[in-house]
């Protein structure tokens, strides 16, 4: 299985195999690989880091001094909207995703990823979200920040197209991100490898897979407010738009609904690489395997029930605010047992302190510092101080750049061995690393003291005040540190692909599977898997005297990757409609003037054809039976009926739209008519998409296709289910619930 | 260099030192709970190194009671935060009682609108009050969403459409604060600041009892300022009371020369800044909604000197 040290074939400088290598562009373009698409996203990361640096750098520059005017106003808007977006959506998730994608499969001892064509199309989304943010330079560059606060961002604050384009970037971006969540969920299920059990996947395929549902439940969210906001933009809603009744409230409580999530989106992944580095390089085992895990459970839900704690300043009084303070005071507490089980690995360790263990080590005191000042946050009444100042921009970089970051360059230190098969240059990685954290911690600690003095976050310049100059100043001289340390990082990069030491299987001696075959893998990935009887078979396997004591039992039961992705994806929809669905009532709970749902809806009507779309459910589930009994006639005749059931109420939605419509009742009349729009709108959108996977499944079936290529009508019956009882949730919250209060 | 910024540890308001006394004893607290972790880390480090040769340590893989130690502790730490932030909130953001506020800030691009309801006055980017008296704020705006920060006499707010948001503010020395617009709101967003002049109870009614009266009749080169004023676009957007104009656009002009700065404190209020502004705003400025009117060298000497004369 492993190759010999330092013959040819170990020494594996390129990805590609040598018949590749003549058509590379294509091999790269045309990959379906999980390792090939792992270092994909891992370079397009790349890339956008080298942007949303630079953008730092403007930025720094501008404010090295008092009153400059090296940038303009807008331009400097422009920037930190820029740079905020990209390091976010297009640096972070696709670094943390593509080490998700090239490592979850490797450490279950998988082939690839559940779905690879699927795996494909989210990382290809990623520079097509890219691009569609930057087409924005063409037409006026977004300048509202990365949260986009209403009403800045509506049109009459902000009338070009950039807005539009970053909108457009992020739904782009956040579809891509489910896919690959859900890509792993399934992955994680129904992929394992004999033996190893959810008791013991290593602890980065564990938070990884837990990280995943934060996605696929958070995602969503972000995708109703962008839809909302593009529809305020574009077709003369008002849902944010403050005055026209409009909430710019209701804005903050979307957008944070997701952001907080997203932060542990983020942050966990994170967590994730750091509980495999330090174990390795302090020679022990994970301190607290279960509590590591289950603290991860506990951040994910907890991480949806914080989100207003970035919204203490808009007045939403003090009883609620009360509860979002104990909230978010108490997700501090798994992320503190997390940090004290990392601590206590090291603690009576053999610690190495190899570059990797070097930024977890930085990581583990930088997003100590980032959490403690994240607490003072979670205060509300300190918050009443330090919000929207520089404080809150130290405080979040700490946990971003201190963390994130120096986690990710850690697992690129830890993993580019495996991903290359050379080891990167020791000595230029110190020197990186410590340029990293010196010129890190001038740029952002100073920032805590400017946000003491009171400079606010996001202003272009500002006057000369006593002290300011110099803070920022060296501020500036820090970013233009971890420039320098951005440039070693890439030369490190560049030389040691081409001139690096062999690698070797294992070289940090590691316990994880993915150190179990060649660097890098082949394209099977493994030959043979070691037995899997712990958490460490590779510590087994090189201590056959003192193996690990095992964990549970041998029995894995894997779940059908199909019926996991629908379920999956099923949880995401239903979180977007449980949105919509919650802005129907944020406006109709008191109707407003004009057209309103008791006044405008014709419920007969409407009952009719949603008794044909229920009724579609019954024929879809015969027409599942005749499958399962394998009657190919039955089955025909049941889902056309289906089809035609669905068509039905596809009409009838259509004629009652047009019957508001005739009575002026249009999507931008009043805030009732744009949420029904909405509600009805997305549904009628999933029927659509149901009818299609329905009749190209009736089409196969009638084509004799469907033996061969086998499709699982169940997965799609699942989703037609769904979409149904989702109608019972529109037809009791939109046409139901106002006549009852009214 | 310009006067101090302000710092939320130097508060001189009630309010104000409630939550800086909180914020205190966070900070010794997390000083101590990162203590603990970099001295457990540090200590590790040093202690524990790997040298060549070295055999694998024991493979202690966890141990339950620490971990419900290290739950534990937090936990506690965390209601005792919790606690304490509860009394801070009151004391430092106290429930107003009925009456109305006192005045009414209301936030624009970019600049602050100050009127007091009860005395009838109208000025901006600066607000005045009485030493050692609680004044209720109203926050509100016409535009995007702002909000308003004074670090040394407290809490910030956000200004919602429509008035929703009310502070205090108070200040129990004399002197000038600081303050700023903290949510970004466009282009000119550095430059929205705000003063609060924090005066004796003499000095604030005199002041009061100025900014009440009507503009100054005014002679010669300010007169033709005056005509200027009233027959171009400056009413359009600004007001001067007993002049005529229009309220609530741009800044009230009418004691105009009583302020100290200009443009949302870009500039200090000085006849030749005043005539910098007049000539072009949009280069000091750059996108202030105030347009380059082109205005004739003796057109900006004429307003500048009547703008000058509005004390």
């Amino acid at each position: 299985m492993s190759a010999i040290p330092g013959s040819p074939t170990a020494i594996a400088p390129e990805i590609l195999t040598a018949d590749e290598q003549a058509h590379w562009k294509l091999a790269w373009i045309s990959t379906v690989d999980h390792k090939r698409i792992g270092v994909l996203y891992l370079l397009f990361a790349l890339v956008f880091f080298v942007a949303g640096g630079l953008e730092a750098l403007c930025m720094r520059l501008q404010l090295a001094v008092p009153n400059n005017t090296l940038v303009s106003p807008d331009a400097f808007n422009a920037l930190f909207t820029m740079h905020g977006t990209t390091m976010i959506f297009l640096v972070a998730m696709p670094a943390l995703f593509g080490f998700a994608n090239y490592f979850v499969p490797l450490m279950i001892g998988a082939r690839d990823m559940a779905f690879p064509r699927l795996n494909a199309l989210s990382v290809w989304l990623v520079p097509l979200g890219g691009a569609l943010l930057h087409f924005s330079i063409f037409v006026g560059v977004p300048k509202v920040g990365w949260f986009a606060y209403a009403p800045l961002s509506e049109t009459p604050y902000n009338p070009e197209l950039g807005v539009d384009y970053w909108i457009v970037a992020l739904l782009v971006l956040g579809i891509g991100s489910v896919a690959t969540a859900i890509n792993l969920i399934a992955t994680t299920l129904s992929l394992r490898a004999p033996g190893m059990t959810m008791k013991r996947v290593p602890l980065f395929v564990w938070i990884n897979f837990v990280t995943a549902f934060i996605v696929v439940f958070a995602l969503p969210v972000l995708n109703a407010a962008l839809v909302m906001l593009l529809m305020d933009r574009r077709l003369g809603t008002h849902f944010f738009a403050g005055h026209h009744g409009g909430s710019p409230v209701l804005w903050q409580h979307i957008f944070w609904a997701f952001g907080h999530p997203e932060v542990y989106i983020l942050a966990l992944p994170a967590f994730a690489i750091i509980s495999e580095i330090v174990p390795v390089f302090s020679r022990k085992p994970i301190f607290g395997y279960e509590f590591v895990a289950l603290s991860s459970v506990a951040i994910a839900f907890m991480s949806f029930a914080v989100w207003a704690h970035h919204m203490f300043t808009v007045g939403m009084g003090h009883a609620a605010e009360t509860f979002f303070v104990i909230a978010s005071m108490l997700i501090a507490i798994p992320t503190g047992v997390k940090v004290l089980n990392w601590s206590a690995t090291m603690f009576r360790g053999r610690i190495r302190t190899s570059v990797p263990m070097l930024y977890a080590i930085a990581f583990l005191l930088q997003f100590t510092l980032g959490g403690l000042s994240g607490i003072t946050h979670a205060s509300a009444a300190l918050d009443w101080q330090t919000k929207n100042s520089y404080y809150l921009v130290a405080h979040f970089h700490y946990v971003a750049v201190g963390g994130i970051v120096f986690a990710i360059l850690g697992a690129v230190h830890y993993w580019f061995p495996k991903i290359s098969g050379r080891m990167l240059s020791e000595r230029l990685g110190r020197w990186t690393f410590w340029c990293m954290v010196v010129g890190f911690n001038a740029t952002f600690a100073i920032q805590h003291i400017l946000g003491f003095e009171g400079m606010p976050r996001r202003v272009y310049t500002y006057p000369d005040f006593p002290n300011w100059g110099w803070m920022n100043l060296l501020s500036t001289a820090g970013a233009c540190v971890m420039g320098v340390a951005a440039i070693l990082l890439v030369i490190n990069l560049l030389v040691s692909l081409r001139r690096g030491a062999p690698a070797g299987d294992n070289p940090w001696d590691a316990w994880t599977l993915e150190w179990a075959t060649t660097s890098p893998p082949a394209v099977h990935n493994f030959d043979a898997l070691p037995p899997i009887r712990s958490r460490r078979p590779l510590w087994d396997l090189a201590n056959p005297d003192r193996p690990d004591p095992p964990v549970g039992g041998d029995a894995i039961r894997p779940l059908n990757k199909f019926k996991c992705s629908m379920w999956t994806l099923i949880a995401s929809e239903a979180a977007f409609f449980g949105t919509l669905l919650l802005v129907f009532a944020w406006f109709n709970l008191r109707p407003p003037a004009g057209p309103n749902a008791t006044n405008s809806l014709d419920l007969m009507k409407t009952g009719w054809f949603s008794v044909c779309l229920f009724a579609s459910s019954f024929t879809l589930w015969r027409a599942e039976v005749a499958e399962r009994a394998k009657r190919r006639r039955g089955m025909e005749g049941w889902l056309a009926l289906t089809i035609a059931l669905g068509a039905v109420f596809i009409v009838g939605q259509g004629s009652e739209y047009l019957g508001l419509d005739r009575h002026g009742v249009n999507v931008g009349t009043n805030l009732f008519a744009s949420s029904f729009y909405l509600v009805t709108g997305f549904h009628g959108f999933h029927v659509i998409a149901g009818l299609i996977a329905l009749t190209t499944l009736l089409v196969m079936l009638l084509a004799g296709d469907y033996r061969r290529w086998r499709p699982p009508l169940e997965a799609i019956g699942l989703y037609w289910h769904f979409v149904d009882i989702v109608w019972v949730f529109v037809l009791a919250t939109v046409y139901i619930l106002p006549r009852l209060l009214s | 260099m310009t006067g101090s910024s302000g710092s939320i540890f130097s508060p001189v308001s009630p309010e104000a030192h409630a939550i800086t006394s909180l914020f205190i004893i966070t900070l010794c607290i997390c000083a101590v709970i990162f203590a603990v972790v970099a001295g457990l880390v540090g200590y590790s480090l040093a202690r524990y190194r790997w040298r060549k040769g070295d055999p694998d340590p024991a493979q202690v893989a966890g141990n339950k009671r620490m971990e419900i130690v290290w739950t534990a502790i937090p936990f506690v730490i965390v209601l005792a935060l919790f606690g304490l932030t509860v009394r801070a909130m009151e004391q430092a953001d106290p429930a107003p009682p009925p009456g109305g506020p006192d005045l009414d800030v209301i936030g624009h691009q970019w600049w602050w609108e100050v009127r007091s309801p009860k005395l009838g006055y109208v000025t901006a980017n600066e607000i005045h009050i009485p030493v050692g008296k609680d004044f209720l704020v109203r926050l509100d705006t016409t535009d995007v969403l702002h909000e308003f920060w004074v670090p040394q006499l407290g809490r910030k707010m956000t200004t919602l459409p429509g008035a929703g948001n009310e502070i205090w503010l108070r200040a129990d020395e004399p002197g000038i604060y600081e303050g700023a617009c903290t949510e970004f709101c466009g282009t000119e967003h550095a430059w929205m600041r705000v003063e609060v002049i924090a005066e004796s109870q003499e000095k604030y009614l005199a002041w009061v009892h100025e900014q009440q009266q009507a503009a100054l009749p005014v002679q010669g080169e300010a007169a033709r300022g005056r005509e200027d004023f009233l027959t171009m676009t400056c009413v359009n957007c600004h007001a001067i009371k007993g002049v005529g104009g229009t309220e609530n656009a741009g800044p009230d002009l009418t004691h105009v020369a009583s302020r100290r700065y200009l443009a949302g404190r870009l500039l200090p209020n000085t006849p030749a800044n005043l005539r910098r502004w007049l000539t072009n705003p949009q280069a000091v400025k750059q996108g202030a909604l105030m347009p380059n009117f082109k205005l004739t060298p003796a057109q900006v000497g004429d307003l500048a000197a009547y703008f000058e004369a509005l004390k």
